[in-house]
């Protein structure tokens, strides 16, 4: 438990006593305290530096090594302290964490040397004080990294066992693993430059000959071009292909821009082998070879730089698309006015709005070709007006877009940290829910085990039942004593998830019975706890048998189902009296019980307890002799013993 | 109760430090051991470096004991019966003296106790409305994953049930007379008074 929680349990359970003048049953009995109530100073004799703390602060935190028994391990006789071997430094934060609950992590100290020291003293690391924690867990992964930097030197070996298609595929993401793939990556980007050398030398004009005028080389050295275009993109569609094959998810392969980029580099080509003859289309076709460029994004495969920089790009896609919006803004603006102080003059290149889109843009970027230019006066005032905003226009978004990159840079690395360790807190709150028991699966796990203790007790093994009551310490005894007084006041139990949505069903199903408005009749006088046990009977009366196979699961599930077999003979022999009979029982054994008893098992033991106690000794003797009963009991009790026999032999 | 407050520039209250009155004093006023009042007050300061629990504090580390359920309403009816000077605080004193009566008074002084809890009003009547709000705060202490399922109206039948129990006269409220009465009557509420004795 957390030191608040140890530290406020006393009055917790203080403050339990608003509740026991509107309880109707009598409460369990509260767990004993055997140790000493005062309190004692222990001396921690770390390396020769003495920390001294009361004892009960240690004791907070049973599950570590100062909080466990586990430290007497260490304890000097002679000199009547616990003598520790560690770094005294490093447990200055240890012991803290024992005085203040929180865990700090030191910012000098070194990350595998403080978690050794965590380790060693058995405290999760999980539970660092949210002051720290993200400088842990930084530190914590800069030191994996820097291990697995070392790690990853070692790992070009080829891993065995790999298919033919991982390989493949592993040689095309990293061409450093093999010689082969190393072979492949330079012919490839081989093949790529000199595609599009030949599709930029194709449009140069070359020498002239004395028959024909200047033409480009394309046309003159058709057949060479020709087959080195063909050649180029059989290699690229062989890559492509090969990469297909290779890709583990050949859907999501084939969504990636980079195969998107492949495709379009070499479809033209196909395009072009299929309709060569018709002269309509040939126009489309000369277009098409356009494509052909997008060869050259294909290097991004080899360039680290240019993938960077396509990211940038597409992460910064809104500051970029306001800068187009500012501009276009701008340029309607000028455009429309240039326009409109232009009309009056003759001869005017400003024809139309559009038309002046040209000079605008012209002018705003400064570049000033000159085809356009202003001739009345108040064209050049605001030409000139233009020109200056012009520069203001670009100049400022620029920075502004610069230092965007390098925010959303940063941003980014910085989310995908952030989002690591949220996965990460999450995971830990978890483990910390968990782990502190203080959550009611906590108590849940406890009744369980009191269940067991019950069994134990009908079998009538002493040992293994102190086993179990040794595992809890008496914080949490005394935790779980105050959540049963609140059971008990409000008549209700505490159940799980899983076993509270079974019970909704159920009870859903068997709310249109017929039996039980006559049981819930008979439950007034009783009282509102003691009624519950007989309400949890009055469902089964009816019960078919599928039922009962879905309380198999969990060990609390199946005695609830055993008890409720019970519960079903009764009904066969149902009076006013047998159920008065069964219910007092209750009332006396809970009075008398020696240990936190539980409702769901009393009642198998009710009946049982009224026969003559063949096959079970051990309850008559720690319970209190029932009351005689009545003449139907015998009848009720045969069927319940075998049943109870069913329960002794889990 | 000595109490220091740090002001800060721009007139703000930073902190409040509230100082209990001696150990012999407390001594005289409560009916705990010096040892006892030692542990209790090194618990509280630990907890409270200020020396005082305000009611978010307060629900707060009520609900750590409960968390099926939803405390904060007992929580809160629990520190107005604690705040006996009524200023939103609970300083130790009131801390020690309310956690006196319910360990170390008698079975009278408890029951009178838990009649102050229950009368919310302080006006020495119980009412239905006060008593169906004591008990809808702990019947939502227990959540919603209970068995059997949590009816909406299970707070109303305990209260019905109480009221039956308790209101003599049968005139809709229940006084401190008719409630020492009645408990004093039933067993079971008279052992459950000693159960938590030997707390600290």
């Amino acid at each position: 438990m957390a030191a608040g929680v140890a530290a406020w349990l006393p009055f917790a359970r203080a403050a339990a006593i608003g509740w026991m003048p509107v309880a109707n049953c009598p409460m369990p009995i509260a767990p004993r305290d055997h140790r000493k109530r005062h309190d004692e100073l222990i001396i921690l004799n770390v390396s020769g530096r003495r920390f001294q703390t009361w004892r009960t602060t240690l004791d907070r935190y049973p599950d570590t090594l100062l909080g466990s028994s586990e430290k007497q391990f260490f304890y000097d006789e002679e000199t009547k302290e616990y003598f520790f071997d560690r770094d005294p430094d490093s447990f200055r934060s240890i012991l803290n964490f024992y005085r203040t609950g929180k865990l700090h992590y030191p910012r000098y100290e070194c990350i595998s040397a403080y978690d050794e020291e965590l380790t060693f003293f058995g405290i999760i690391p999980e539970i660092i004080g949210d002051c720290c924690y993200e400088e842990y867990k930084d530190r914590k992964r800069e030191n994996a990294e820097r291990l697995q930097d070392d790690q990853d030197d070692n790992k070009d070996c080829k891993l065995p066992n790999m298919t033919y298609r991982e390989t493949m595929w592993r040689a095309f993401e990293n061409p450093h693993t093999s010689t082969m793939a190393l072979v492949f990556y330079y012919v490839t980007g081989f093949f790529i430059a000199i595609s599009v050398l030949t599709n930029v030398i194709e449009t140069v004009p070359c020498g002239a000959t004395p028959s024909q005028k200047d033409m480009p080389c394309g046309e003159r050295y058709t057949i060479a071009f020709f087959c080195m275009d063909t050649a180029c993109v059989l290699i690229f569609t062989v890559e492509y292909l090969m990469r297909l094959f290779a890709a583990p998810s050949r859907y999501q392969f084939m969504r990636s821009v980079m195969s998107i980029i492949d495709v379009v580099a070499i479809f033209p080509y196909y395009i072009g082998l299929v309709m060569t003859d018709n002269e309509d289309v040939s126009g489309a076709f000369v277009t098409l070879r356009v494509f052909r460029v997008f060869r050259i994004f294909k290097f991004s495969r080899h360039s680290q730089g240019l993938r960077i920089l396509g990211y940038t790009l597409k992460s910064c896609a809104s500051e970029l698309g306001f800068l187009l919006f500012s501009l276009t803004m701008a340029i309607i603006i000028f455009a429309t006015v240039m326009f409109y102080a232009e009309k009056g003059s003759s001869s005017t290149k400003f024809t139309s709005i559009p038309a002046s889109f040209w000079y605008t843009i012209v002018t705003m970027t400064t570049l000033g070709y000159g085809d356009m230019v202003p001739k009345t006066i108040a064209g050049k005032i605001f030409g000139s007006i233009c020109s200056l905003s012009g520069v203001l226009v670009i100049a400022l978004p620029v920075p502004v877009i610069v230092s965007n990159f390098s925010r959303i840079y940063h941003q980014n690395q910085r989310a995908d940290k952030r989002r690591a360790q949220k996965v990460q807190k999450a995971r830990l709150a978890r483990i910390r829910i968990a782990q502190t028991g203080s959550s009611c699966t906590g108590f849940l796990q406890s009744k369980r085990n009191d269940l067991l203790n019950e069994l134990l007790e009908l079998t009538g093994s002493e040992e293994e039942e102190q086993q179990l009551n040794k595992g809890m310490s008496l914080l949490e005894s005394q935790h779980h004593h105050l959540l049963h007084c609140l059971e008990k006041t409000t008549a209700h139990e505490f159940v799980d998830e899983q076993l509270y949505e079974q019970n909704c069903l159920e009870t859903t199903i068997q709310s249109y019975t017929s039996r039980s408005p006559s049981f819930s009749s008979q439950d007034g006088p009783i009282g509102t706890c003691c009624t519950r046990r007989g309400k949890m009977n009055s469902p089964l009366p009816n019960s078919s048998l599928p039922l009962q196979p879905s309380h198999q699961q969990g060990s609390l599930q199946e005695l609830s189902a055993l008890h409720i077999q019970c519960g079903d003979k009764l009904p066969h022999t149902t009076s006013r009296s047998s159920l008065n009979m069964k219910t007092d029982d209750v009332g006396l054994i809970n009075c008398k019980g020696s240990q936190i008893t539980t409702a769901i098992i009393s009642i198998p033991t009710a009946p049982s307890d009224t026969t003559d106690g063949g096959a079970l000794h051990g309850p008559p003797q720690r319970r209190p002799p029932p009351p005689p009963t009545g003449p139907q009991a015998p009848s009720i009790n045969t069927t319940a013993s075998s049943n109870v026999i069913k329960v002794s032999a889990l | 109760v000595s109490i220091t407050t740090i002001v800060v520039e721009d007139g703000e209250l930073s902190t409040v430090c509230y100082r209990p009155e001696g150990l012999d004093q407390l001594l005289q006023q409560t009916k705990f051991t010096r040892r006892e009042l030692q542990i209790l007050y090194r618990g509280f300061k630990n907890e409270c470096p200020s020396g005082v629990v305000d009611e978010e504090t307060f629900k707060l580390i009520y609900s750590q004991f409960f968390p099926q359920g939803d405390s904060s309403t007992y929580a809160h009816f629990l520190f107005e019966a604690f705040d006996t000077h009524k200023n939103g605080m609970v300083s130790f004193e009131d801390f020690v003296t309310g956690l006196s009566i319910i360990l170390r008074g008698s079975v009278t002084e408890k029951l009178n106790w838990a009649f102050n809890l229950y009368d919310l009003n302080k006006d020495g009547f119980i009412t239905k409305e006060e008593m169906t709000d004591i008990m809808s705060s702990i019947y939502d202490m227990m959540g919603t994953c209970t068995y059997p399922c949590m009816q909406n109206d299970a707070p109303k039948e305990h209260v019905d049930n109480f009221f039956q129990k308790m209101d003599k006269n049968k005139d809709g409220v229940v006084t401190i007379e008719e409630f020492l009465e009645s408990c004093q009557k039933d067993e079971n509420i008279m052992q459950s008074m000693h159960l938590f004795d030997n707390v600290i």
